[in-house]
């Protein structure tokens, strides 16, 4: 086995040393009717080449969105990153090192982090952010968790048109602690009145910016009416990329920001690994989840970076730490802050312009079309389509044609008769004209079907 | 009346029906470098034995508790930019809190200063 | 060259004393510094070429940015050398032996970085329709049936996204089976020895911790644990091989016990690899196990992560996995996406989407270059690998529990009593040595305790030099007057000890501007 290096000798000569006759001797604490003999019922091992085909064969069977006009949201988004991101995160050291526990080795991932934890805050608008998150759901609910703690106050209210896995990633996490959550209504005019339930009792929040139906709003009023009453003003981004063009959450009075970064460096793949953007205000900081570096000096006074704060964490404090959380999203932070480096202050609000404007772009061509509308006044690149079908059966029909449509809303919000023909459509760089001309096609073929 | 201390390193002393709460030299010394000191919020009130005061250092963080019932009049906003005056002056300018004292018998069950060095001698 | 904040920003820049050593630049060699990103670039450069916007009128409503983020502008190349300069400060388990005990570094094959790049799996979308990534979801199917085969377990939770995020799925889903009878069980018991992520994990699940002390033989001590037992006990969290890198020998009978006063058995499945293919955590009585994909099954740990934590579960418990998860139906494969009744009793959602996709392809990578006969090798060379570091150093380093171990060898301190050296100054003296340092302070019951995991894709010379590096340390320590020497430690690593204590007192944990500093 090509992983493995011992010869039979060497094995033998250990065994030797150590002073047993075989390997079943070094097993014998396993209970004596546990003990497996046989293999297990598994194929035996197999060539590099092998693996390389069969791996092949389930990405074929799949609709790539690399060949395929592709314009899907709702959480994750399709970019291009650049070829250096990828060489980059796969270096040796980058890919194959531990958590930077020993700093005095470990020097290139706490800088990286370093580095992270400042484009993060920088681009929310807020004083601190921490070394990433699972994900935006599970940050959103952390986020939760951490207002209540801070607030010591026991009651979040969520907007309606917070992400639905976001929200539905809250109330898990927080369904047996002592906090719970409220949740409006979902309402794709984006009326809700998140203001009308604040009190003394209430210790957060929690609203997305674009919403889960792609609206922008300005939130500058429901952050001074959660002061009032010392609740906290949770602020969502799914999309990180609108943050090159729109106003920071820091700007509109966030006092906790979370998001998912895997617009940025970050590959789509299937849901998973992405990274989860975590920041917070100056006063805050002892109470954050999750790791944090911080700049220190070594004994030769040069500077250096350490992982700090760590008492907060489960490692320490165990049962009494401000979240259970262990590790971080390393690599993927590592992809953001890359990819974030290459883009810098012109090339992200270049490709935040880039994006917007293909998506009005888009958007206007496909509210031409009779029978199907744009329910959004404001958005960024991802808007709600009005169809006159299930949104869940175009999707299919589009698909059938090589085309990636969007996300039907009723995926994500099923039963609720009022979203059935809602297509959520996002246009990003990576869309040429083409793609949208094929797209309007597909739609008026759809629209006069009806 | 003199200083006294509890089993958990805590010392106190009394002036009229005001204590003043800190941590131990002895305990300062064992937990390191503080870096961090969490002082209870004004007008708390404590029964004896709850928690007062988390007190970090780099590696570990460790409860202070109440060594004995009342409310909290006066805390030690100093802690907040100089959690170093715990090391540095562990039984005066690092004290944690001032409690009002409701019931002073609660006083009589600690230990006074030769109990309490005793008490550690035998802790090492 | 001293930052915003007058601290000096590469070695010698602060020296005042002439050091010979010292260069004009700092660097040394092929020892090359690199500043802040921030503290590099130049307005107006850009390492990203992309078309001109549309013009377009915005729909933005109003809310366009007015201010610059504060972004630093680089050319691609400078970027390129900020990164390799950096990785190059760092150890990894390519360049060199990495004993960190409990974290099983182990080699990271390249044909699994590979697959999960490939086309149709590293750019599919979460949310494509189901009919457009079948091959996907009997990728994820397949790698449950590796999974399941295992551990001897009918049921796997796939979206966890890390052990702490399994545990937290495995310790729900027993709330959620007690809350299902109607019972409000309390307490939730755990070995001192356990992870800090166990207590943490059944606090968030609402549940008082209760620690069960280890016995001499470094197992659960069976007299604590019973006399705990009772009611009102939800269950125990148990690791197994445990962080002394020991089989709990009374697995069985804990299993029995938990069960017996109407408990489950949580087995936190972070060290599976000393035991693949030679016995089953479904034939000891497991309840839910998570299974760090990071550890036991090679995907690279990328400096913190991402990680990925599927948790296999009983029958007892699989009705109340979270949601999504990958079932088979007559149309092919789909995902339940929602808790719906009638359908599931899942306690919910843990994730944005179905998991960690990425990580699923490298562990399934991993998994068919080993086979059922691979699996079971990596069991032995790992224990076979801990083994031989433990005879090799016990007659200079005590083992504080008789017997053979399992995956890692754990030593205490007490050889280097009265030395003046400590578990911490061998530790940065290995740096030097050219090692990452073993695990260390970890398990917390062992005092100064050394846990050292070598896995089993090291070669017998590099435990040889190994086992020859540590005996000449621990000698050297043992003879007087050497102190110095380790407190003095790492001295040939790109940094000296780091101030932790001036890092937490005032944090800094970002760049800032000079104008606003």
């Amino acid at each position: 086995m090509r992983y493995m290096p011992h010869t039979a000798e060497e094995r033998q000569a250990m065994l030797e040393k150590i002073g047993v006759a075989s390997v079943d001797d070094l097993f014998v604490d396993i209970p004596e009717d546990a003990r497996l003999s046989g293999l297990l019922d598994l194929p035996k091992h197999a060539p590099e080449m092998d693996v390389d085909a069969k791996m092949l064969a389930y990405g074929a069977q799949n609709l790539s969105p690399s060949s395929a006009p592709s314009f899907l949201g709702a959480g994750a988004y399709r970019h291009h990153v650049p070829s250096v991101v990828d060489h980059l995160i796969q270096r040796s050291e980058f890919l194959t090192a531990y958590t930077p526990y020993q700093p005095e080795i470990s020097q290139g991932t706490l800088q990286a982090l370093f580095e992270f934890q400042s484009q993060v805050a920088l681009i929310t608008g807020m004083d601190v952010a921490n070394a990433s998150m699972y994900d935006g759901a599970t940050a959103c609910a952390e986020a939760v968790l951490m207002a209540c703690r801070a607030t010591r106050r026991k009651k979040a209210i969520l907007s309606g048109n917070l992400h639905p896995h976001y929200r539905e990633v809250t109330e898990t996490t927080v369904q047996f602690t002592d906090f719970g959550v409220e949740s409006l209504s979902p309402s794709v005019d984006g009326v809700e009145d998140l203001a009308a339930g604040l009190g003394k009792d209430i210790a957060c929040v929690v609203v997305q910016n674009p919403d889960f139906f792609g609206r922008l709003q300005d939130l500058s009023d429901l952050a001074d009416k959660c002061h009032e009453v010392g609740a906290l003003l949770v602020v969502v981004v799914t999309e990180v990329v609108s943050l090159g063009a729109m106003r920071s959450p820091g700007h509109m009075g966030a006092d906790i920001v979370v998001g998912e970064g895997q617009s940025i460096g970050v590959p789509l793949s299937y849901g998973g690994p992405y990274v989860g953007l975590f920041a917070t205000r100056q006063k805050y900081v002892r109470q954050m989840p999750g790791r944090l570096c911080g700049e220190t000096v070594d004994q030769d006074g040069t500077r250096g970076f350490v992982l700090t704060l760590s008492t907060r964490e489960q490692h320490i404090r165990r049962e009494k730490a401000t979240s259970n959380i262990c590790t971080n999203a390393g690599l993927c932070s590592l992809a953001f802050s890359i990819h974030m480096s290459l883009l810098g202050e012109v090339g992200f609000s270049k490709l935040a312009k880039l994006n917007h404007g293909e998506a009005v772009a888009a958007a206007d061509k496909i509210s031409a079309i009779e029978g199907i509308d744009v329910l959004n006044d404001t958005f960024f690149n991802e808007f709600t389509v009005k169809l006159p079908i299930p949104a869940a059966i175009a999707v299919e029909q589009l698909a059938s044609k090589g085309i990636l449509g969007g996300v039907p809303v009723s995926r994500l919000l099923p039963d609720t008769a009022e979203f059935e023909n809602l297509l959520l459509v996002t246009v990003t760089e990576t869309n040429s004209d083409a793609d949208v001309d094929q797209l309007v096609a597909a739609l008026e073929e759809i629209a006069n079907a009806k | 009346m003199s200083i006294k201390y509890t089993k958990d390193h805590e010392w106190i002393t009394v002036e009229g029906d005001i204590a003043t709460v800190g941590i131990s030299d002895y305990a300062q010394e064992q937990l390191g470098d503080v870096v961090f000191v969490e002082v209870p919020d004004m007008g708390r009130e404590l029964d004896k034995g709850d928690e007062l005061a988390v007190i970090e250092s780099v590696k570990a963080a460790s409860e202070v508790y109440a060594p004995i019932k009342g409310e909290v009049v006066a805390v030690n906003e100093d802690l907040e930019d100089s959690p170093s005056l715990v090391n540095e002056d562990a039984q005066s300018a690092g004290w944690f809190a001032k409690i009002k004292i409701e019931d002073s018998s609660e006083l009589d069950e600690l230990m006074d200063e030769a109990a309490y060095k005793e008490y550690t001698e035998g802790l090492s | 060259m001293l930052n915003n904040v007058g601290r000096p920003t590469r070695p010698g820049a602060a020296s005042t004393n002439g050091d010979a050593e010292n260069t004009y630049t700092g660097n040394r060699a092929l020892n090359l510094e690199t500043p802040l990103i921030f503290e590099q670039g130049v307005k107006g450069r850009v390492g990203v070429d992309m078309r001109e916007p549309k013009d377009v009128k915005s729909r933005m409503g109003g809310l366009e940015r007015e201010t610059d983020v504060g972004l630093p502008d680089l050319s691609e190349p400078q970027v390129l050398r900020h990164y390799v300069r950096l990785s190059r400060q760092n150890y990894s388990i390519d360049a060199g032996f990495y004993p960190l005990g409990s974290c099983t570094m182990k080699h990271n094959p390249r044909i699994n970085e590979k697959a999960a790049r490939m086309k149709g799996l590293g750019d599919i979308h979460p949310m494509q329709p189901v009919s457009t990534v079948q091959g996907a979801l009997e990728l994820i199917d397949d790698l449950a049936h590796w999974l399941k085969t295992i551990t001897g377990m009918p049921a796997v939770a796939m979206s966890p996204a890390a052990g702490a995020h399994g545990e937290l799925c495995g310790v729900m889903a027993i709330r959620a089976a007690h809350d299902a009878k109607g019972e409000a069980r309390t307490r939730i018991l755990v070995p001192e020895s356990a992870h800090g992520t166990n207590p943490a994990t059944a606090a968030l699940c609402g549940y008082k911790v209760e620690s069960v002390p280890a016995d001499a033989n470094g197992r659960m001590d069976m007299v604590a644990f019973e006399a705990k037992l009772g009611p009102d006990v939800a269950g125990v969290m148990l690791t197994n091989p445990n962080t002394c890198g020991l089989f709990e020998n009374d697995v069985k009978k804990i299993a029995d016990l938990i069960h017996g006063v109407g408990g489950y058995f949580y087995c936190d499945g972070a060290n599976l690899n000393a035991i693949l293919g030679r016995t089953r955590p479904g034939d000891l009585g497991v309840d839910a196990m998570h299974i760090n994909l990071h550890k036991t099954f090679s995907t690279p740990h990328g400096g913190g992560g991402p990680g990925s934590g599927p948790v296999v579960l009983s029958e007892a418990l699989a009705p109340y996995a979270p949601v999504p998860y990958v079932a088979k139906g007559d149309a092919g494969y789909f995902l339940q996406e929602y808790v719906e009744e009638g359908a599931n009793q899942s306690f919910g959602r843990m994730k944005t989407f179905h998991g960690q996709m990425g990580m699923f392809i490298r562990a399934l990578a991993y998994m068919l270059s080993h086979g059922a006969d691979g699996l079971r090798q990596i069991a032995e060379d790992a224990v076979l690998n801990a083994n031989y570091i433990r005879v090799g150093l016990n007659d200079l380093l005590n083992s504080p529990f008789d017997g053979v171990c399992m995956h890692e060898a754990l030593f205490d301190d007490s050889t280097l009593k009265d030395t003046g050296v400590t578990t911490l100054d061998i530790s940065k003296a290995m740096i030097d040595e050219g090692y990452h340092p073993m695990t260390m302070y970890f398990p917390l019951v062992v005092h100064g305790a050394m846990l050292i995991e070598p896995t089993e894709s090291e070669t017998k010379e590099t435990l040889d030099m190994f086992i020859g590096s540590m005996r000449h340390l621990i000698e050297k320590a043992q003879t007087s007057n050497n102190a110095d020497f380790f407190t003095q430690a790492p001295k040939f690593a790109p940094r000296k000890r780091l101030d932790e204590t001036a890092a937490a007192r005032s944090p800094i944990l970002r760049w800032s501007a000079p104008e606003e500093a």
